[in-house]
């Protein structure tokens, strides 16, 4: 009897829950028309007319996969993306790596805290501009770091990255380091003060070490925490180009190059919106690549096991 | 005597169409020194006759304002007037019907014969109609040269390129830098084409820059002045400066020997007070070729709803090319005029050298004008990537032949 009475009652509900909450609904949807429009219409617009010989201006002159053969025949486009390779990579680890070490000294309930935590934070309320441009001239051979070790008697000290096209790419990460640990850290360090004391007390009491505790214990129980500081990272290291605008130019030659930059360069310098919106999408689909599997992992993969 | 009356008329009648003072925004990125001295000549001559000037300068080179520009235009707030090069950076605006015909000016104001080289105006010409006023005439094929850096070494100065390249070992051996080279794209292209045209040759450089035949690219002319720009890129080595006024600077002070920049240096030869002949001298063509190029500048006047700014763009556009103006802009620009019917004989002696070049006709179509802007940057970057790297001539050369086979 009551198998038989269970399905119409749910079907009665069914309708009930689209309208549930009717206000919040209607309320949002100008952000859901914005979020259409803007960001889904605006990347397909854009990836249509990756088809396209646009030059200047838009128009539908189909050229097929022109653009794209240009575009992986480019000597330029291939350093941006080996350069992309190399920053992220060290970037990631660095940064993460970084950031815990210096929350985990924070966290040690040392003395000043609150003023090294402001230091540390301090370079991210700079713009990439500014960084760039104050470690263009602290990595400068004739002003900056180099002279200043030689004047205190070093001759032959010689660091000099950001004028060698194979150590530039360095000079960068370092700029982008000394700008992004100190939030990575903040975040970090909001998630060690998340954990309980009587974890400690129990590691303690276990006679576990404080670095192992750190390894096996406190890590694994941060994940958001990791996840969070990887999302924000990871998107900074996608659109890294003021930075590099900044210290160097692109320069020398092309050994800094990155691939937003020949997306804007292309776009607007070389009036070639094709060949730009062509990058863009190459920009979107690695993005894309790297993302569905993890958002299947993380959050469909959940659901379904 | 027939042509300024005819210009008098032309000007007098605009003005009396514009009664009313009328602001124009006049977007430019003349913003070093010398060209903000020049650009407030203009600001100047156009306040004198009543209507204001509202400066919108942007800083940083053309590169940086030019998509300003275009942007504002295209997404209708367009300006009263602005800046670019002639040539085609602005073609597809012109298609569009962002820019404003000035033909009926032009006509009036009889420039078919007063613009020289004519081809200034053609530039600005797009099927029959005129959308630009060209105000000034750059060359880039200069090379200056230090007279203490050769005094300290104890060398004369060269006249001419391959003198140059057979004084840098002694320059090296006494310690100066022959060649001062900014590490930026568009200088070392501007250098590479002015070797190529020394060394491989005006009909060689016309097959190229002009016809775009790649085979000619390929040519023994070429390979030639790869290997010259090769060696060039050898007497650059430990040139760490990134602006072209930096680079200019190693010149004035004696560290380096020798630049090679278009004729806007002088500027800061004037600036630094030196005297050419006596502290620095000048070289068009390198020395070899008595050619420049006509590159330069012209103002262009986006379209505008308003019929009392249109009346202004169009007085304005006859007053950029009046006699006065030229002459007060150019020697304060240190750029050479438009028209040939002026008196420049206040002009230094390097100005003067290029303004018997252009009057004997030695004269060669800007890149800007044979190029895309697309083309241009991608040979940018290979000249960016040749003299930053050990590339050898032979690859630059194949690469650069298979650009210009795909130029447009």
């Amino acid at each position: 009897m009551t198998v038989a009475s269970d399905p119409p009652l749910r079907t009665a509900k069914r309708p009930n829950r689209l309208f549930k909450n009717m206000m919040a609904k209607i309320a949002s949807i100008p952000m859901i028309l914005t979020a259409l429009v803007v960001f889904v219409g605006g990347t397909a617009w854009t990836v249509v007319y990756s088809f396209t010989g646009s030059r200047m201006l838009p128009k539908t002159k189909w050229v097929g996969l022109d653009q794209y053969e240009r575009l992986w025949d480019s000597d330029r486009w291939i350093i941006s993306i080996k350069n992309l390779g190399i920053y992220g990579g060290c970037s990631m680890v660095l940064t993460l790596v970084l950031g815990f070490c210096l929350a985990a000294c924070l966290d040690r309930k040392i003395r000043f805290e609150s003023a090294f935590r402001t230091i540390f934070l301090y370079p991210f309320a700079l713009s990439f501009v500014v960084t760039g441009l104050a470690w263009q001239w602290i990595l400068n051979p004739d002003f900056g770091l180099q002279s200043v070790v030689r004047g205190w008697g070093w001759e032959t000290f010689t660091f000099n990255p950001i004028n060698d096209p194979d150590t530039v790419i360095f000079g960068l990460l370092i700029a982008g380091l000394w700008q992004g640990t100190g939030l990575i850290m903040c975040i970090m360090l909001a998630g060690l003060r998340g954990i309980d004391d009587d974890i400690w007390n129990a590691a303690k009491v276990d006679g576990i070490g404080t670095v192992k505790t750190y390894v096996v214990v406190i890590i694994p129980m941060m994940r958001p925490v990791f996840i969070t500081a990887l999302v924000l990272i990871a998107s900074g290291i996608i659109k890294l180009y003021d930075l590099v605008v900044a210290q160097t130019g692109g320069g020398p030659g092309l050994s800094s190059e990155v691939p937003a930059k020949y997306v804007i360069e292309l776009m607007f310098r070389a009036q070639n919106l094709g060949q730009g919106f062509a990058a863009s999408s190459m920009m979107l689909l690695s993005v894309v690549i790297i993302l569905i599997p993890w958002a299947y992992l993380e959050f469909g993969g959940r659901k379904n096991g | 005597m027939k042509l300024s009356t005819k210009l008098l008329a032309a000007t007098a009648m605009v003005s009396a169409s514009a009664a009313s003072a009328v602001e124009l925004e006049v977007t430019h990125w003349w913003t070093s020194g010398g060209e903000a001295a020049a650009v407030s000549k203009f600001a100047d001559a156009w306040n004198a006759t009543g209507n204001t000037w509202v400066d919108g300068a942007i800083a940083g080179s053309g590169g940086t304002a030019r998509p300003i520009i275009i942007s504002r235009i295209i997404g209708g707030d367009p300006m009263g007037a602005t800046q670019m090069n002639h040539g085609r950076q602005a073609e597809e605006l012109i298609e569009a019907g962002l820019l404003l015909d000035l033909s009926d000016v032009a006509e009036a104001g009889g420039w078919a014969d007063l613009v020289n080289p004519s081809s200034l105006l053609e530039s600005c010409t797009l099927d029959g109609k005129i959308y630009c006023v060209p105000v000034n005439i750059h060359s880039a094929q200069w090379i200056w040269l230090s007279h203490s850096a050769y005094e300290n070494a104890g060398l004369s100065v060269p006249t001419d390129w391959y003198e140059f390249a057979a004084s840098a070992g002694d320059l090296q051996a006494a310690g100066t830098l022959p060649l001062a080279m900014g590490q930026q794209g568009w200088q070392q292209n501007i250098a590479f084409g002015a070797i190529t045209l020394a060394v491989a040759g005006l009909d060689a450089w016309k097959g190229v820059n002009v016809d775009k035949n790649a085979d000619v690219a390929r040519g023994a002319e070429y390979t030639a002045a790869f290997e010259a720009v090769a060696a060039a890129r050898a007497f650059a080595v430990g040139s760490n400066v990134q602006d072209w006024n930096l680079a200019t600077n190693m010149v004035i002070t004696g560290s380096a020997g020798a630049q090679i920049m278009g004729d806007w240096a002088q500027g800061e030869f004037a600036v630094a007070e030196q005297v050419e002949g006596e502290d620095y001298s000048c070289l068009p063509g390198l020395g070899l070729n008595d050619v420049l190029d006509t590159g330069g500048d012209a103002f262009y006047f986006p379209v505008n709803d308003d019929p009392e700014i249109t009346a202004a763009q169009k007085e304005m556009a006859a007053l950029l090319i009046s006699p006065e103006a030229q002459v007060s802009f150019n020697l304060a620009k240190g750029s050479l005029p438009v028209r040939g019917d002026i008196d420049m004989s206040t002009a230094n002696g390097c100005m003067q050298k290029g303004l018997e070049i252009l009057a004997s006709g030695g004269i060669l179509p800007s890149s800007d004008i044979s190029f895309s802007q697309d083309t241009t940057l991608q040979i940018e970057d290979l000249m960016a990537q040749f003299w930053s790297s050990d590339m050898s001539a032979a690859d630059a050369q194949a690469s650069y032949a298979n650009l210009i086979e795909n130029a447009d």
